[in-house]
Parts: structure tokens; sequence; C-alpha cells
């Protein structure tokens, strides 16, 4: 690699820039975090009760709640809804089960024009392939360290 | 004096007799509204994709330029075109539609600038009568090659732009009439260490400081001699410190400078700073700036469009983003 490299960055420039930057709203952030976030919860306890109402009990309970939710995620990202939700929400439209679903649906949309299997199907985890790398091998950590203590 | 530093001067001075720009329904109710030919109330413009949009867009701002010139087809020596995907395809694939010889331009967000320099080059020197400088981009396409897809659901950082919907082109000739190219400064690749892919403007400011200045010494003028010395798609954070660049070599451009992405939407959504894009040069430049040009009300524009040189791929590898801007001198 020729050029440019770390040792060469203009950092008078890059502190400089630090100072003009605009700050990101945190609080604001956080608070619609917690509220588009909460809200979201809410519904998933809503559908709970209602599912167990009709006498869903344990994990099937658990379960039908979920794809409940995955369904409304995907549902709202194909109707173009939950990218206008999620730019407003800071994080708390991403952190649920919905947002698993829309970081799913979206590529799989958006590269269907690509053909269904080298568009649709391949690109289609794209965001959230990283997320059940991680979620795996986290889930083997966890699971070894439960075995052992 | 035919070059001086990195200036060349174009003698014989070619025109910009023709312009033409689309734009997107989003830019529609900015300024480009009342001065662009086409506004477009679907940004999918009858299209599949919105790469075929984009294309479609291209096309139809090279054509409506040769036909607003009273031009037909074989009256073009050459198309100077190029766009922000990948392979350049608006581009080539605008260009399979027409007759004439296509030469593929990219400098990313500063190909508007570079088309027309390259165009004039060549008229000037004789060996063509006109040319079609031209290019354009696409919020969605772009959108989707170097960020998330579109329903994804995430927040926007507050130093990002949007990429402006839209194509532009001119025709430059060599005839009697119309807005005479007089110079073109050649840009250097300029990089000062940004990393943030969200803050463009940042990493864009040193490389448009330095081809002004550059413009600037070569011709012996200051900024005071410019109505309007224009910027591609610095946003309203990169035109801040493009100022204080300026400034502090001795350069003052802060009563004259305007910047095409600063001023190309009426907030209405959170752009945050602004436009950017090849687009937005394109569009901006092509209707609003060089109608107001035709009328009389700037008589010597200095644009610089300014670039991000950068791939997903480079990004991705943690290399910081290299820029370009190429400027032309405008004059009535």
């Amino acid at each position: 690699m020729t050029g440019k490299t770390r040792e060469n960055y203009n950092e008078n420039y890059l502190n400089y820039v630090k100072t003009q930057n605009p700050p990101t709203d945190h609080f604001r952030n956080c608070l619609s975090a917690f509220g588009v976030g909460g809200l979201i919860c809410c519904i998933g306890q809503f559908i709970r009760y209602m599912l167990g109402y009709i006498g869903l009990t344990g994990d099937e309970l658990a379960g039908a709640t979920s794809i409940v939710l995955i369904f409304l995620g995907c549902l709202l990202t194909g109707f173009g809804v939950y990218d206008r939700i999620g730019r407003h929400a800071g994080a708390g439209s991403i952190v649920p089960i919905t947002g698993f679903a829309n970081s799913v649906a979206s590529p799989a949309i958006e590269f269907k024009t690509e053909g269904w299997i080298f568009g649709m199907a391949a690109k289609m985890f794209t965001v959230a392939g990283p997320i059940i790398v991680f979620g795996v091998f986290s889930g083997v950590i966890v699971g070894l360290i439960y075995l052992f203590i | 004096m035919k070059k001086q530093g990195n200036t060349i001067f174009f003698k014989n001075e070619p025109r910009i007799t023709s312009f033409a720009a689309i734009c997107g329904s989003k830019e529609k109710v900015g300024i480009l509204g009342e001065y662009a030919d086409i506004t477009l109330e679907d940004d999918m413009y009858e299209e599949s994709t919105f790469e075929k949009a984009e294309c479609k867009m291209l096309t139809n701002a090279i054509a409506l330029a040769i036909k607003k010139g009273g031009y037909e087809d074989r009256d073009i020596d050459a198309l100077f075109s190029g766009d922000l995907l990948n392979q350049i395809i608006s581009a080539s694939f605008a260009a399979r539609d027409y007759d004439f010889p296509f030469m593929g331009m990219y400098s990313a967000c500063s190909t508007m600038s570079e088309s027309i320099l390259m165009g004039a080059a060549m008229v000037n020197a004789g060996y063509c009568n006109r040319v079609v400088a031209a290019t354009g981009s696409h919020f969605a396409s772009a959108e989707r090659q170097y960020r998330f897809p579109l329903e994804q659901g995430t927040t926007r950082p507050p130093q990002s732009q949007w990429t402006v919907t839209g194509a532009g082109g001119c025709i430059i000739a060599a005839e009697d009439k119309g807005i005479k190219v007089v110079s073109g400064t050649m840009g250097k690749v300029v990089d000062y260490g940004v990393t943030d892919v969200n803050n463009m403007g940042a990493a864009m400011a040193p490389a448009a400081s330095a081809t002004l200045i550059q413009h600037f010494v070569d011709t012996n003028t200051s900024p005071e001699d410019y109505d309007l010395i224009l910027t591609g798609d610095l946003g309203a954070l990169g035109s801040r410190i493009l100022k204080d660049l300026t400034w502090e070599k001795g350069f003052d451009i802060s009563s004259n400078h305007v910047d095409c992405g600063e001023i190309v939407y009426k907030v209405i959504e959170r752009e945050f700073q602004g436009g950017s894009g090849a687009g937005c040069s394109a569009t901006v430049l092509n209707s609003y700036i060089l109608s107001k040009m035709n009328a009389g009300l700037y008589r010597r524009i200095l644009f610089a469009a300014t670039g991000a040189l950068l791939s997903t791929v480079s990004s991705g590898q943690g290399e910081s983003i290299p820029c370009i801007s190429h400027a032309v001198q405008l004059e009535v």
C-alpha cells in the first residue's frame, strides 16, 4: 500500500473537523428510542396476552408472539413504513425483533431486481448476517460456560 | 498562454449553447422545480428498477439538451459523461441510444465539471465542433450501492447528506453565442485522512480549497472577481470548512460562495447538510445557474464541483477518502 497511512493523516485538520461536526442529539435519540422501543414491546406484550387468551401457553406462546411481530415488521417494511419510523426512532426500532425482521426483509425487497437466487436470496442476509453469526457464536460461548458452572 | 500551473486557457472560447436538467420529486419542491425542464412525479420514472430510472433521466437530459439547442444527433461529435454507479453503467447505457462517440468520465460528484473541462478542451483544440457533457445520479441507486437498503429503518447521522435524484447535460460548441468556457483548472487528488463516509463535506473541502486557490493563483484573480463561486456538493458543513480553509490561505470567498448541495433542497425532511451526488451540481448548474447567466444576473462564475473518490471496498478496508475537484470558469 502506498501513500496514505494513519501516520500521515492531517491530524490538525481532523481535530478541526471534530469541532465543526454537528453534535448528535443523544438525548433526543435516547428519548425516542425509549418511546418507540417501549411501544413495540408493549404491542408485543398485548399480542402475548391475546394469544394467551385463546389458549396458548409456554414456548408455544413465546414462539407465536415472535412470529406475529416478525410478520408485522416485514409487512411494515414492505409498505415502506418501517424506514420512516426508523428514521426518527433512534435505535428504538432496530433492537426489538421487528428490527431484525426489517433488516432481513429490506435487502430482500431491494435486491429482487437482480434475480430471485443471486439477488433476493443471496443478498437477504447482508445486513442481518453478522447478527446471526455473532449471535450463534456468543450462544455457543454462553452455553459452554453454562455447562461447566 | 495555453497553460499556467494546472489551469488551461481556452482562447478559442468554446461556448455552452444549450443545457437541460431533469430532477426528481423531492428536488422539485426546491429551487429546481421552476428551472428544471422535466420534474418527475415518481422517482421510478416508469421503469422497473432505480438504475434504469437513473439511466433514463440521463438519456433524456442529453436528448433535451440536443433538442433545446436546435441540433440533431448527427451534429454531435462526442458525448462526455459519467455517473456514480459501478462501472458507470448509467452513462454508458445512455450512450448506446445515440449514434455518436462516447467518452466515459469518472470523478464521482465532480464529473460535471470534469466533463465540461474535457469537452471544452476538445472543442477549443478544434477536434470537435459540438460535444455533450452530462451526468446524473439517483438517490435510491446510490443509497443501495454505498449504504443500506432503502427500506431499512436506520437513523441518519447529522453530518450526512442526501443524494440528489436528477440529471443534467449541456452542449459545448464552437459558436458565437452562449456562455463562454474561459478556462479550466484540473484538480489534484487531496486526502487529509477523513475516514467517516457519512462526512463527505469534510472530506471534500480540502480538495475544493486546493483547486480554488490554484485557480486564483494561476489566473491571477481574486475571489471578488467572480460573481459566484459555485461548489458542487459540500453541503452546509463542508461549505463552512471550505470558507475557513481558503480564508486561512488568504482568499476570502465567504461573500460570493454558494454550494449547490446547500441550496438544492427546501428542507422538508431530514436531509441534514444538503444534497450530494453527481446529479446535484449537474442539475443546479444546468437549470438555475446557466439560466441566470443567460439572463445576465451573473456575468462570471467559477464552477468547482467536488468528488469523493471512494468505493465501498476501500472504506470497508479502512482507507481514508481521497477527493478531487475540477474547476471551470464560465463567462457571459
